[in-house]
């Protein structure tokens, strides 16, 4: 009798470890951001690409209903493929479009910019990444929704396409 | 039996001095970021790895430890601000103490079972 | 061509035979005849011979860098020196699948030619069991990842293989370690097969001992391996990190070694039995369980194969097949023995053999825990975590401690029971040699925390133990003793290793140098030299101490075209005392390199007390009968 116990037992637990496993196969590897709760933006000192003039992040993120903060840089590949989509969405006239460029030498940013178009309201640098580690980004490209409250409401891992431009559209009407 | 209790007083008081030594800033650096999972590569740590990534986030601990902040508190900023899975130390609260307290639980059953068997026998 | 093409119907051929042995088994095992009909014997071997032609029809495919065959195409290219085009074949996903069924093959054949003295009908069941497995591998290779499908049109140049992959000990690491899963294949359906035919016994135990020693050295070897690779190849200077597929290997280790201490019990006084049985299909298990583990793409780890989950749920299903089929054996066929309740004393062998198998079983629990959790959090609650170092840490190394007192006092005790007044002295007296030897040292490298200290006390107390054994006993037991003074030196090695071991990491230019602790390093010159796939960049580095003895130390970098990456080769300066360890990367615009140096006391010993352990064990295969 314990011995028919023990059995379905562990029979139970061995029929619970297959589901579990099976599910977890398609469960995928990679880092996926949380995004259940909305974090406000901590405060960041940067410098301006062009002006090299210091500038803080309550200067930069006022005056605007949401502001879409890009991370991009020269040596990326996939933020060329982007570039368009910023191109267009920069004519959203509810958001300020910022660029934090990444990890970046500010000549082939400057080049980058005067070759493929500047979609940005201001361009910051970010020569250490340190910004981004401060905002809770892992690389490029990546791109965040911020409220007027300085709310990080959505987050992009990976260069935009067609489908998340029309849903920043949408977000942010 | 004294002696050797002897010598083991002194063995603890000794390791219990070392407790209190300060360590220098490089090997905490070294020592967390060993414990900071790469989140852009498969399975390495950031001090392992020399991705962007983890160059920044190296920076970051330094610029902390510099700043004053102690391990636990580097390791929650970071934590905050990426999830718990960027740390090899799993904390220990309500989703993972059973990971922790499991293997302890199956220690103590697997020691329970073995001491009945022995009293058993012997009656 | 040709010999994808033989290799592709060879493997067919192998199915064939592994599929009809099966009915002439058991028409074999029905019959009243008490030998096994020859027909088996020729069709095992059949079997075996087949798998191990599709293995040498890989194995030139590659050599020939014949790309029709897809997995030569991912794999290779024709750069690739020879050496690792033949261990590409088993580098990769299909081929060490196809290895695992060589493997397979040979044991079940050896197995059935050297069991002549066992009764027929186990050892038919054996096979069968085996066969089970076998036909399991092969519906896995032929339906998810056949080493021979074939590509058309012909690629003219092949994917390549990881360079970091290309080195000797990584070679031959995989074979060693199959060599080891695989063997505990043999103990598994052997041990089902005494299961159902009652056959376990102290004649079994001697038999099966010899499968279970062979399968533990390879095991040990195969783990020793990778992590020297790890070691000279990876460039942080660690050789164990905790990942997933590490812990997969060294899962089965703790089972086997547990495994490897019930059978002497069993073989002296037939105790132990269901504990045997268990930690027999445990071990396979756990090896099926690291198969799927590390193939599936369940896990995140720099070791992982490709992603596939086609081929996790079908690994995943068999996996657990073997599982319920093997609690299906035991409960149904598995009889408690009343001569179990034998009497043993608490001061005995068998009980220190039983606590023994309490902390390995615990240690297995820890790895096996924080390996899957992680797993089953994310499926549970969507949360992710990652348990690494700490964790294991912080729960092994505190019981390794009475894990080593129990070590050193276990082999003192005799079987059945011992005198305490007998025993008292010697072991007292060990124990305050370490206490006073590890002050001695404790006092001259400084202070080291309280939980090290003690381990440190109590390896020294299994060392000194261990010596005492070696010549108190006259060579009666010396293959137990080498493994277990082994054992105490790896944990010694380990602990001094990582409490004295520094480093320091600078970014550098050429010219430049930099001072630590008492030496001083100057970067003084890079070298730039193109060999046969790859770019390399070797800096120069000169090592001075106080006294100006100097020594050199040429890290270097490899760029390699076929895939594009860049990998990094330590220069390590190897002796008894330290290893002096130094990596260099590159830093964005190849100005500065980033200069990683280490110092790394007694870390030959590492390797060398794994050696010893290992010898140990093969001393043992070489007995005749264990100890008095």
């Amino acid at each position: 009798m314990k011995n028919k116990i023990i059995l379905s037992l562990l029979l139970l637990f061995f029929i619970f470890c297959f589901v579990i496993l099976y599910k977890g196969l398609n469960n995928s590897n990679i880092y996926v951001p949380e995004v259940k709760i909305e974090k406000t933006l901590t405060k960041f000192n940067s410098i301006d690409l062009y002006s090299e003039n210091k500038i803080s992040s309550d200067q930069i993120f006022v005056d605007s209903e949401y502001y879409v903060l890009n991370i991009w840089a020269s040596w990326c590949v996939p933020c060329r493929e982007e570039h368009p989509k910023l191109m267009k969405l920069s004519k959203n006239k509810s958001i300020k479009l910022i660029g934090l460029n990444y990890r970046d030498n500010p000549k082939n940013a400057k080049r980058f910019i005067s070759e493929f178009g500047d979609p940005y309201f201001m361009i910051i640098k970010d020569r250490n990444g340190t910004i981004s580690v401060d905002l809770g980004a892992i690389g490029v490209p990546e791109t965040f929704i911020i409220n007027k409250d300085k709310k990080i409401i959505k987050r992009f891992l990976g260069s935009l396409n067609e489908k998340l431009l029309n849903e920043i559209n949408l977000i942010t009407k | 039996m004294k002696l050797s209790t002897f010598f083991l007083i002194i063995l603890v008081t000794f390791s219990l001095a070392k407790l209190s030594a300060a360590e220098k800033n490089e090997e905490l650096k070294n020592k967390i970021s060993k414990n900071i999972r790469c989140l852009i590569c498969q399975g390495q740590s950031v001090y392992d790895s020399q991705s962007d990534f983890s160059e920044s986030v190296k920076l970051i601990i330094e610029n902390k430890l510099n700043e004053g902040l102690s391990e636990n508190e580097i390791y929650d900023f970071l934590i905050n601000k990426y999830g718990e899975w960027i740390s090899y130390d799993p904390k220990f609260n309500k989703k993972t103490f059973i990971l922790w307290i499991l293997p302890i639980l199956l220690f103590v059953i697997g020691g329970a079972i073995i001491v009945r068997k022995l009293i058993i026998q012997k009656l | 061509m040709l010999a994808n093409q033989i290799g592709h119907y060879s493997l067919f051929l192998g199915f064939f035979f592994s599929i009809i042995i099966i009915p002439i088994s058991i028409k074999n095992y029905n019959n009243k005849n008490q030998i096994i009909d020859n027909k088996i014997f020729s069709i095992s071997f059949f079997q075996f011979f087949f798998v191990l032609v599709s293995f040498f029809g890989l194995i030139l495919s590659f050599v020939n860098s014949d790309f029709s065959n897809e997995t030569v195409f991912n794999n290779s290219h024709t750069t690739k020196p020879l050496f690792y085009k033949i261990s590409g074949t088993w580098g990769n996903h299909e081929g060490s699948l196809l290895l695992w069924l060589l493997v397979l093959t040979l044991f079940i054949f050896v197995f059935l030619i050297k069991s002549n003295k066992q009764p027929k009908k186990y050892r038919i069941l054996t096979l069968l069991f085996q066969q089970v497995i076998i036909i399991g591998f092969f519906l896995f290779l032929l339906k998810t990842s056949n080493p021979f499908n074939y590509l058309f049109p012909i690629p003219k140049e092949g994917l390549g293989l990881n360079p970091i992959l290309q080195d000797p000990a990584l070679a031959i690491h995989p074979p060693i370690l199959y060599l080891g899963y695989v063997g505990s294949s043999i103990i598994f359906s052997s041990s089902l097969a005494a299961v159902v035919e009652k056959h376990i016994s102290k004649i079994w135990a001697k038999h099966i001992k010899v499968w279970i020693l062979v399968s533990w050295v390879f095991l040990t070897l195969g783990i020793m391996l990778g992590s020297i690779w790890a070691y000279y190849e990876l460039g942080w200077g660690g050789f164990w990190f905790w990942d997933p597929v590490e812990n997969v290997s060294l899962m089965p280790w703790f089972c086997l070694t547990a495994l490897l201490h019930c059978i002497l019990v069993l073989e002296k006084r037939l105790l132990l039995i269901s504990w045997t049985v268990i930690l027999s299909i445990a071990t396979f298990m756990l090896s099926m369980s690291g198969t799927f583990l590390v193939r599936s793409g369940i896990l995140n780890s720099v070791h992982t194969f490709a992603n596939d989950p086609e081929r996790g749920i079908f690994i995943l299903i068999f996996l657990f097949t073997l599982i319920f089929f093997s609690l299906f054996i035991f409960f149904v066929f598995h009889k408690h023995n009343s001569q179990e309740i034998a009497k043993t004393f608490w001061l005995s062998k068998e009980t220190s053999i039983l606590f023994n198998n309490w902390f390995l079983m615990y240690f297995l629990s820890v790895v096996l825990i924080g390996t899957v959790y992680p797993i089953f959090l994310e499926v549970l609650s969507g949360e992710k975590i990652s348990v690494g170092s700490p964790f294991y840490h912080k729960l092994i190394i505190p019981f390794l401690i009475p894990f080593l007192i129990f070590m050193s006092i276990g082999p003192n005790l005799n079987w059945i029971k011992s005198e305490i007044k007998k025993i008292k002295i010697q072991i007292i007296l060990s124990f305050i040699i370490a206490l006073i030897i590890s002050f001695l040292i404790l006092s001259k490298i400084g202070l080291v925390g309280l939980i090290n200290t003690i381990l440190i006390t109590v390896a020294f107390y299994l060392f000194f133990m261990t010596i005492k054994d070696f010549f108190s006993k006259k060579f009666n037991n010396y293959s137990q003793n080498f493994s277990h003074f082994g054992f105490s030196l790896l944990i010694l090695s380990i602990l001094f290793n990582s409490i004295l071991s520094s480093e320091k990491i600078v970014n550098l230019k050429v010219g430049e140098e930099f001072s630590f602790r008492e030496e001083t390093i100057t970067f003084e010159s890079i070298e730039n030299i193109k060999n046969k796939n790859y770019k390399s960049i070797i800096g120069n580095f000169k090592i001075k101490d106080k006294k100006n003895n100097s020594i050199q130390l040429k890290p270097e970098l490899r760029v390699y075209n076929q895939p594009l990456t860049i990998t990094s080769e330590a220069d390590i300066k190897t002796t008894l005392y330290y290893d002096k360890f130094l990596v260099m990367n590159v830093v964005k615009d190849y100005e500065y390199f980033n200069v990683r140096y280490q110092v790394k006391p007694f870390m030959i010993w590492v390797w060398i007390s794994t050696i010893l352990l290992v010898v140990g064990g093969c001393l043992s295969l070489f007995r005749r009968s264990y100890e008095k």
